[in-house]
């Protein structure tokens, strides 16, 4: 059998990203079903993630399936010194997919190596979260009526920001035109401007984050910038009130312009920001609901045709 | 006079392998890496032999031992462009210049301490991104030739 698992979807094509664009489209219209009737969905944390892991159990129970799982590594076997291939041999007896979180990168590759259950990696340390950069595909495409063409700002922790270099990668085959709002310390990484330039994509740096700076965005992604990255806390001081969104910065963004974040917040876009037409990011959290009903179905190997003619949808 | 006696060494094997134009600087990392030191058989380590191709150069000549293809792939990671020659019944039955393979299965270390690699009992496996750089499969990571680590 193919191995349907999604470590990472960096390297989807057009068609692919579409066809997951249009289940998560029929999902919205239509979250609670009994789809995945019957069908047992496990969920390992092996690192602890609320925020994605109820998104996840919420998406399996939504469409009928029943969920097992552990959201905590230190009440599992594998505090005990198992390792994550016996763990995932183990559970591959029990459910029809398996969607993991791991500190380190590469295990969900790994996990979806070992096994025929489907693997969708729910992020593997710093490296990977396809579902993620999903729902932030699924929240552009929504808001813009496109992925094509469009001027995505990207601010804050461009560094470090896994979820900034996997949109940055999806959007490649869009003809978007990026611009990079960090501070030095923070700035997107050699790596990924290099694959800008082989790309073929625009790029603008600049530091200077104000209303002038931001007017021609059709998407405003801001990220948080952490205390913690920084070697030199001077510098962090310098900076970290030079990042934060406020509401009267928005005065001449264009009208389709939309604010996303992954989320949680700390203080980068301030609470009045939060009543604009532009405020996306609560939606955008929501709209993660139906990506990840997508990326489960697709790992079952269910189709947009399939969820089309689905006669289970609840009311 | 010195190049015919060479010549000579390695014409008087009967089987066995020869590595050639070893960088005279990785010579004694070769042995190492080849455990040379456990060999029952007629070893030759010789070191600063004039050389066409470069300016010294380094060969090992190994009576009765054929390298794996896993032997020859580390081979490749830490001397990229050795010669190999095998010799059978005096004759040379193979020879091959020793380039970087596109993919190193369970040769090299990951560098990234929190890849999946160095935390699982599990194979490395690495792709030739280009002639000085290797990347991780699992962790993506890329890693200079020069600074790599032989599992």
């Amino acid at each position: 059998m193919e191995n349907r698992s999604i470590v990472s979807i960096a390297d989807y094509g057009k068609e692919k990203i579409q066809n997951l664009l249009d289940m998560a489209k029929e999902f919205e219209a239509h979250p609670n079903r009994q789809l995945l009737s019957g069908r047992v969905v496990a969920t390992l944390f092996f690192e602890p993630s609320t925020r994605t892991r109820l998104s996840f159990e919420t998406a399996a129970n939504r469409l009928g399936a029943r969920v097992i799982g552990f959201s905590d590594p230190k009440a599992t076997s594998s505090s005990k010194g198992e390792t994550l291939k016996d763990t995932i041999k183990m559970v591959s007896n029990y459910a029809d997919v398996i969607v993991m979180r791991h500190k380190l990168e590469g295990a969900a590759l790994y996990a979806s190596e070992v096994t025929d259950v489907p693997i969708i990696n729910a992020g593997d340390g710093s490296n990977l979260h396809p579902s993620q950069t999903m729902l932030d595909l699924y929240s552009i495409y929504k808001t813009q009526g496109t992925l094509d063409n469009l001027n995505i700002y990207m601010v804050g922790d461009l560094k470090y920001g896994r979820t900034v270099h996997s949109l940055l990668m999806s959007m490649r085959q869009y003809n978007p035109t990026f611009h990079f709002i960090a501070p030095k310390e923070l700035e997107m990484p050699e790596e990924y401007k290099l694959y800008c330039q082989q790309m073929g994509i625009r790029y603008v740096e600049q530091q200077d984050f104000t209303e002038d700076t931001i007017a021609d965005a059709d998407i405003l992604y801001m990220t948080r910038v952490q205390r913690e990255r920084f070697t030199d806390l001077m510098e962090y001081e310098r900076v970290k009130d030079a990042y934060i969104l406020k509401a009267d910065m928005l005065g001449k963004c264009k009208d389709n312009m939309k604010i996303l974040h992954p989320l949680p917040r700390v203080n980068e876009i301030e609470y009045d920001v939060d009543d604009s037409k532009h405020a996306y990011y609560f939606e955008q959290a929501q709209n993660g609901l139906y990506a990840r009903e997508a990326l489960i179905c697709q790992t079952l190997g269910i189709t947009l045709e399939d969820i089309k003619n689905d006669r289970t949808i609840i009311k | 006079m010195e190049q015919s006696k060479e010549h000579m060494m390695v014409a008087a094997l009967e089987n066995g392998s020869v590595i050639d134009h070893i960088p005279t600087s990785a010579l004694f990392k070769v042995a190492q890496l080849l455990q040379l030191e456990k060999c029952k058989e007629e070893v030759v380590i010789a070191n600063n032999l004039k050389s066409n191709v470069m300016e010294k150069k380094g060969l090992i000549k190994v009576s009765g031992r054929f390298f794996t293809e896993a032997e020859i792939s580390k081979l490749a990671v830490i001397c990229p462009n050795i010669r190999l020659t095998v010799i059978k019944d005096y004759e040379v039955a193979e020879k091959r210049e020793v380039t970087l393979p596109e993919t190193l299965c369970d040769i090299v270390k990951c560098a990234n301490p929190v890849c999946i690699t160095n935390n699982e009992p599990m194979k490395t496996v690495f792709y030739r991104k280009d002639l000085h750089t290797l990347k991780c499969r699992y962790c993506g990571k890329e890693q200079n030739l020069k600074d790599i680590k032989l599992k």
